[in-house]
């Protein structure tokens, strides 16, 4: 157990060193969240309610195109590389290999979040947040998006095969997830769509934790995703046992 | 020196394809304490997906692996701490510097932080990196590069150490540098297995030898026994240019006990168990109105036991056959 902390502690330090230390992460880290927020707050104006109608929106797309695009590079890249090759050649568990790997993008997702967070702080009166569930809430949803990036990061050989695959799951999840439409507002034939995408119960988590708007129980998001978790997380897994040991 | 019989590495009928094409076919051997093992193939032959299967890279479709005790179908993570591995590719992480890379190796095979900044250090030094120690691993060249890839597989001690073409791509002062600290961990009772297409190379630093061939061993055997049928042998090769070329019939009538055969339209290759001397080769040869432009002695080698076995032209072992995917 020690042994395998040692281990993961290293390659999450590496991959801070290598990856998401670097500028060009830092800024995109930055700007992506700050362009977004920036724009849809603008359209929404300056009212508290609006604002804290967009922010689980907002919160959600930061950690899910942080998270999923940092996992085309952490993890696709280090294979093209044959540097992923070179940890599975170390004594370590493939299970702490593959979550040092991710706890890189999920705490860079956590961050990403930092900042529709503090423009909201600023432009709106947020006293009726319930911070003890949101910051639980975006660590779960991070999780799940970092999961999410991991099985299209296993499943493909390219990075920009990475890059394109997340897309097909990130931009209907952005319309299909209630990020910025409620859920119930879909037309019926797409509701069932929104209920096997793992970023509707963190959304939800979200959106009543800072506005009240919920449409499932607290308990209930949390079960679903830490089902999505686990199922993601061993597809992931198994993947990378079958393709990459071959 | 190594202890014969006592077996480090036990391969017993290992098995893998891709696909329609075997990789490797039953394969069986052993390596004892404290030997030098050479696996000398082309490329394509099954050396790599061998090697990936022993380090645990790769799953054999069929037969079994033993590492110093350790059956790797059952405990592969429990084996793998057990040895060193230097993959084909320098793949140590570009962004960090020589030393950072050698401790996040040395992390990765458990050990605590003081021991593996002094392991690294001594690494370093032993490897003569240690002024390139702060240098990112991208800035290397590619022999400090393999240096260091080599390092990073010594951090944790292991008593078994796999290469996989230590010295492919690289200067002939690296290669030379590799092969001396190889020469000098074998002293120390480190067992190596070293796959190689460089002949030479097998035949400086290993105790025994095998040749694979499109996944199947031809031969297994000690460095001295593949090389007793040609020691003692003498070889001259001819150059005749341009000029016509007597048979070989007609010469071997005309000297017997010598054996001719041509390695290139205008290179005669004499061998014999006897000396040979030029002067009555070249009189008969201007007889007939050959001109000799060249005669040069060798000495023959491992290269020309692969030749025998295998039917493969050493050339084709330096150059590279076309490869077989993964193997």
């Amino acid at each position: 157990m020690r042994n395998s902390l040692i281990a993961a502690w290293s390659i999450v330090l590496k991959d801070m060193k290598a990856y998401y230390l670097k500028p060009p992460n830092i800024s995109w880290g930055l700007l992506f969240p700050l362009v977004w927020t920036g724009m849809f707050f603008v359209k929404t104006g300056r009212e508290a309610g609006d604002i804290a109608g967009v922010l689980p929106g907002m919160v959600a797309l930061s950690v899910l195109f942080g998270t999923t695009s940092m996992l085309a590079v952490t993890v696709t890249f280090e294979r093209k590389a044959k540097a992923f090759e070179r940890l599975l050649l170390f004594p370590v568990p493939l299970g702490v290999l593959v979550l040092a790997k991710t706890s890189g993008a999920i705490v860079f997702g956590m961050v990403n979040t930092l900042v529709p967070f503090a423009i909201a702080l600023y432009l709106a009166d947020l006293s009726m947040v319930s911070w003890g569930v949101v910051v639980p809430a975006v660590m779960l949803v991070a999780v799940v998006s970092t999961f999410l990036g991991l099985f299209v990061a296993v499943s493909v050989s390219e990075v920009f095969e990475a890059q394109t695959f997340s897309n097909f799951f990130r931009f209907p999840m952005i319309f299909l997830c209630g990020l910025f439409f409620p859920v119930q507002d879909l037309p019926s034939y797409l509701q069932p769509v929104s209920m096997i995408l793992p970023l509707t119960y963190g959304v939800d988590l979200l959106h009543g934790a800072i506005n009240g708007s919920a449409m499932f129980s607290p308990a209930f998001d949390v079960v679903m995703l830490l089902f999505f978790i686990t199922l993601l997380f061993s597809l992931s897994l198994r993947s990378v046992h079958r393709r990459w040991i071959y | 020196m190594f202890d014969a019989g006592n077996e480090c590495i036990q391969v017993e009928v290992l098995t893998k394809s891709f696909g329609r094409v075997k990789a490797v076919d039953g394969v069986s051997f052993s390596v004892s304490h404290g030997e030098v093992f050479g696996f000398l193939g082309p490329n394509g032959a099954g050396k790599t997906t061998t090697i990936n299967m022993l380090t645990g890279l790769a799953r054999p479709d069929s037969g079994r692996i033993v590492i110093d005790g350790v059956d790797c179908s059952s405990r592969p993570k429990a084996a793998q701490h057990l040895m060193g591995v230097v993959p084909d590719e320098s793949n140590l992480y570009p962004e960090l510097t020589g030393f950072e890379n050698l401790c996040f190796c040395g992390a990765l095979y458990s050990m605590k932080s003081a021991p593996r900044k002094a392991r690294a250090g001594e690494l370093l030094g032993l490897f003569g990196l240690s002024e390139a120690a702060d240098r990112r691993f991208a800035e290397y060249s590619k022999g400090m590069k393999r240096r260091l890839v080599i390092a990073a597989a010594l951090m944790h001690s292991p008593g078994i150490l796999f290469l996989d073409e230590p010295t492919a791509g690289i200067d002939v002062e690296s290669a030379r540098g590799i092969r001396g600290m190889l020469e000098e961990l074998q002293r120390n009772g480190t067992t190596i297995f070293l796959t190689t297409h460089h002949i030479e190379e097998a035949e400086r630093l290993c105790d025994r030898v095998a040749f694979i061939v499109e996944g199947r061993l031809r031969r297994l055997d000690s460095l001295e026994n593949l090389l007793r049928p040609v020691r003692g042998h003498e070889v001259m090769v001819l150059d005749l240019g341009m000029s016509a070329t007597p048979g070989q019939d007609e010469l071997e009538r005309r000297f017997p006990g010598y054996r001719f055969s041509y390695s290139s339209p205008s290179l005669l290759t004499v061998t014999s168990p006897r000396p040979i001397p030029v002067a009555p080769l070249a009189g008969y040869l201007s007889s007939l109105g050959i001109e000799v432009f060249e005669a040069r002695r060798k000495q023959l080698s491992l290269d020309d036991v692969f030749v025998r076995v295998t039917g493969i032209g050493a050339h084709l072992m330096k150059s590279g056959k076309p490869g077989r995917g993964h193997a």
